[in-house]
């Protein structure tokens, strides 16, 4: 098998993802915010949430992390630009639910955007973590008021 | 006897498979190693045949498995050369034995304003009981540096260590760096300063001859995982008298002398320290791995890893994408590489080599103060048993050069 297998985890969005972030950086303008740690690998995610009339007006993030880790942030920040929060939660949960393998609607999926890319992460359940990160720092972000830090 | 050593592999049924329909290369032997057959067998016998539990019963069951558990203990003292098997007490593992010192001659030894070193290529077992025994007493935590090599820096050593040190808690050799420390020296360090040395054994005593006399370590742990045993067993050595001084670790069945209503008495050591139920199979399979262990010999066992590091270690470090850490020189190398590919992230690297087979660890490794100290967040890191082989190497090569491969030069 060698590789080749590789190729469904790491497609080219993904690696495009990861090498060309897009909302990296840090937002001034942040009304919510959070930084997570994964403490098995040390990857960690500051990830910065402007909500104004209960709408992500803007979102960023900076940290560090493997391929996956940081093209699923790339992704994650790419998709909920714009969205409600209500949507935002939804789309959090939709990715999580899918990474443990649980079935969700076409419709669901569509609204991940490139992150649905993402959802083959099941079939390597050792980087589940890192997929999930970032959308893990959303949720709290947007459930939790101010600026927090939590591992 | 490298023959034996060869044949040894034979052992390990659970080498013998596929991975991701690729020949399988265990290289986490710094995690835990493979147990032979000789060991599951001598479980599978305990099980059947001798189960009870020990020193309570009189009946013929329970006479056997406790001379299966007192001669296990007589084993692992042998093999260590302690004193006495008084001084060989079973824990759950490595990180129990080291927070069981802390908890016990430490709680009763450390005050405000002493000290406690230790070093900064310590895995968080040898750190964190540290740790939180400073902050619980007010004394300070200091950390002994490295050389620009990854060694351990002994005029650091001597600067760190002072009358004012109470504990010194060193590895006897790095999970990470793959570096073996100067117990013997740093133990004549600490005494002089009136502390006393406790030394983490976890990736040392499976892989090279330990005798704990020699060295003059007060304290010594260790873990049976990592040596072929069950998991959930281990060994904290202690030198008696220190032992006997110090205060039980956990309260209850079978560390008793006399329970009265308001008051107790304690059992001489080691039961002192053996409360309740302990893994009994667990001390029956070391007793095992060690009468495996010393069939092979722990001079060949060292001999045929360094041989594996001899072989791998240049090859690693002449690929000019590939950086190594600890010591270049492999005659100062264990068979722990811990390694990254430039601009790759080591999980990344990580899941490649598993596609090729290849099982490798990826990650802070349990010693985060040290990856700071490196100016990293994580590393690959490809550990080597006796039962690898040059093959082994060369797959683990392979596998490196066509991750690399995938990731710069574009299999989509």
């Amino acid at each position: 098998m060698g590789l080749s297998k590789l190729n469904g985890l790491y497609r080219e969005v993904i690696l495009d993802h990861a090498n060309h972030p897009h909302n990296k950086g840090k937002l001034p303008t942040a009304t919510n915010a959070m930084t997570l740690h994964n403490p098995t690998c040390g990857d960690t995610i500051n990830l910065q949430v402007d909500v104004a009339d209960g709408k992500i007006r803007d979102i960023a993030y900076t940290g560090e992390g493997c391929t996956i880790s940081q093209a699923s942030a790339s992704m994650m920040t790419e998709a909920v630009k714009g969205k409600t929060v209500d949507q935002a939660l939804s789309m959090a949960k939709t990715f999580s639910d899918m990474a443990i393998g649980k079935q969700h609607s076409d419709a669901d999926l569509q609204q991940l955007g490139d992150a649905q890319i993402l959802t083959s992460i099941m079939e390597f359940p050792a980087r589940i973590k890192c997929a999930t990160l970032s959308w893990w720092a959303l949720q709290r972000a947007l459930l939790k008021q101010g600026n927090e830090e939590e591992d | 006897m490298a023959n034996s050593i060869n044949k040894a592999r034979a052992d390990f049924p659970i080498l013998d498979q596929r991975v991701n329909d690729e020949r399988l290369v265990y290289l986490d032997n710094a995690a835990t190693v493979q147990r032979p057959t000789p060991v599951l067998q001598k479980l599978m016998d305990f099980y059947q045949h001798d189960n009870a539990n020990v020193h309570r019963g009189v009946h013929t069951l329970a006479e056997r498995a406790t001379k299966d558990y007192e001669q296990a203990r007589v084993k692992v003292q042998h093999f260590i050369n302690a004193q006495s098997s008084d001084e060989i007490i079973f824990t759950k593992g490595c990180t129990d034995g080291l927070n069981l010192v802390a908890s016990t001659y430490g709680e009763q030894n450390v005050h405000a304003g002493d000290e406690i070193v230790i070093s900064i290529m310590e895995h968080h077992s040898n750190l964190i009981p540290w740790q939180q025994l400073a902050i619980k007493k007010g004394a300070t935590l200091k950390y002994i540096g490295l050389t620009p090599d990854g060694e351990l820096d002994m005029n650091d050593a001597k600067r760190q260590i002072t009358d004012k040190t109470k504990i010194v808690a060193v590895a006897h050799a790095s999970n990470v760096l793959g570096v073996v420390n100067p117990l013997r020296e740093l133990a004549e360090l600490a005494h002089s300063h009136g502390a006393v040395l406790v030394g983490d054994g976890a990736q040392a005593v499976p892989h090279m001859p330990v005798d704990v006399s020699a060295l003059d370590v007060d304290f010594y742990a260790f873990s049976g995982h990592k040596m072929m045993s069950p998991m959930g067993i281990g060994v904290l050595y202690g030198k008696a008298d220190l032992l006997r001084a110090m205060p039980p670790y956990q309260y209850g069945g079978e560390m008793i002398g006399d329970v009265h209503r308001q008051e107790s008495t304690w059992a001489d050591i080691p039961f002192k320290f053996e409360a309740g139920t302990q893994n009994i199979a667990g001390a029956v399979g070391l007793g095992a791995a060690v009468d495996y262990l010393d069939e092979l010999g722990m001079e060949n066992i060292q001999q045929a890893e360094q041989d594996l590091v001899d072989y791998v270690l240049p090859q690693l470090e002449e690929l000019p994408y590939v950086t190594v850490y600890g010591p270049q020189d492999p005659s100062h190398h264990t068979g722990v590489i811990a390694f990254n590919l430039n601009g790759l992230h080591p999980h990344d690297v990580a899941t490649a080599l598993d596609m090729d087979g290849v099982a490798v660890r990826a990650g802070h490794h349990c010693a985060q103060p040290l990856m700071e100290e490196l100016g990293l967040t994580a590393t690959a890191r490809a550990s080597f048993y006796f039962y690898n082989t040059k093959q082994d190497a060369d797959q683990l090569i392979k596998a490196i050069k066509e991750t690399k491969e995938f990731f710069n030069g574009g299999t989509f």
